[in-house]
C-alpha cells in the first residue's frame, strides 16, 4: 500500500517536474509544478511529517505560486520569444548528470546502508516535539526569519511599486544627444 | 510494506538534476526561478527523508526555515522582474545582460 502510494506520487513528481522546466508557456510550468509540490507533500506525509506537509501546500502552492502567477499574467509574459529552448544543452546536461551521480554518492555514504527503518511512533509524528524545538532551541532563528520575511515585505514593496514621475526615465527611447546619466540601454535588434 | 528511505533521496537527487538542468538551459526569467524553487523543494525532501531516518526533528525545522526563506525570495526576485521589465520589456536573460562579465 504504501509502496504503491510512493510509487505513484514519485512518478507524478518526476513527470511533472520534467514538464516544468520543458514547457514554453510559463504558465504551464507554474501549474505543473503546482502538481510537483503537491505530490511532495503527500510523499511528506508519508515520511511521518505532516505539519511539513501542510505547510508545503498552503505556502508554497497557496501563496508563493499564487505569487508566480500573479506576476506572468501581470507582465503578460508569454511563450519565451527567442530559439529553441527546450534543447538540452551538452553543458548544461553534463551538470546535471554530475549533479545527480554526486548526490547519489553522497547519500550512499550513509543512507545506502542502514537503510531499515523503524516504524513511526506516535511521539514522532505529533506537532509537540517539533514545536518544542522550534520555539525554544530555534528561537532566535524563528525570529530571525519573521525579520527576514518583514524585511523581504518592503524590499518588494519599493522594487515593483510604480515609479514617480520623473524619478525614471520613460519607457521610450531617448531621442539622440539628450543629456543625463541614462542607463545604458540596447536597441532592440 | 515501508519504502526504504534511500528511494527517497534517488527521488530528490532526480528532481533536483532536473531542476538545475531547467536552470542552466532556460532563458525565461520566470521558468528559471521556477527550476530553482524545484531544487529548494528536492532539497526539502532530502532533509524530510533524513530527519526520518534518524528519527530527529531537526531536518523538519530546517524545511520550515528554507519555506520561509523561499518566500522571501519569490516575492524580491518577482518584484526584481517586474522592475526590469518596466526598463527592459522582457525578462528574456539572454537580453538582460548589463551585469554578465
Amino acid at each position: 500500500m504504501e509502496l504503491a502510494v510512493f510509487a505513484l506520487f514519485a512518478l507524478l513528481a518526476l513527470a511533472s517536474a520534467l514538464v516544468v522546466v520543458t514547457h514554453r508557456n510559463p504558465v504551464y510550468s507554474t501549474m505543473s509544478l503546482v502538481i510537483t509540490l503537491v505530490s511532495l507533500a503527500v510523499l511528506f506525509v508519508l515520511l511521518g511529517a505532516p505539519f511539513i506537509a501542510a505547510l508545503q501546500v498552503l505556502i508554497y502552492t497557496g501563496a508563493i505560486l499564487v505569487l508566480f502567477l500573479f506576476v506572468i499574467m501581470l507582465l503578460n509574459i508569454g511563450r519565451e520569444e527567442t530559439g529553441p529552448s527546450s534543447k538540452l544543452s551538452k553543458v548544461p546536461a553534463l551538470a546535471a548528470a554530475l549533479i545527480f551521480g554526486g548526490m547519489v554518492a553522497l547519500f550512499s555514504w550513509r543512507a545506502f546502508r542502514d537503510d531499515a527503518l523503524a516504524p513511526l511512533t506516535e511521539e514522532f509524528v505529533s506537532l509537540k516535539a517539533l514545536a518544542g524545538a522550534l520555539f525554544d532551541r530555534y528561537l532566535l532563528v524563528f525570529e530571525l526569519v519573521g525579520l527576514l520575511l518583514l524585511v523581504a515585505v518592503i524590499a518588494a514593496t519599493v522594487l515593483a511599486r510604480r515609479p514617480r514621475p520623473g524619478e525614471m526615465e520613460p519607457l521610450e527611447p531617448r531621442p539622440e544627444g539628450e543629456a543625463g546619466n541614462a542607463p545604458h540601454r540596447e536597441t532592440a535588434p | 510494506m515501508t519504502v526504504p528511505v534511500s528511494w527517497y533521496l534517488l527521488l530528490a537527487a532526480a528532481l533536483f538534476a532536473i531542476g538545475a538542468a531547467g536552470a542552466l538551459t532556460r532563458r525565461n526569467g520566470i521558468t528559471i526561478f521556477l527550476s530553482i524553487e524545484l531544487m529548494l523543494n528536492s532539497a526539502n525532501l532530502t532533509l524530510v527523508a533524513y530527519s526520518r531516518l534518524l528519527e530527529q526533528h531537526t531536518g523538519q525545522l530546517v524545511v520550515f526555515f528554507v519555506l520561509a526563506v523561499a518566500a522571501a525570495e519569490a516575492a524580491v526576485g518577482l518584484a526584481l522582474f517586474i522592475a526590469v521589465y518596466r526598463h527592459r520589456r522582457t525578462i528574456d536573460l539572454n537580453r538582460i545582460n548589463l551585469l554578465r562579465w
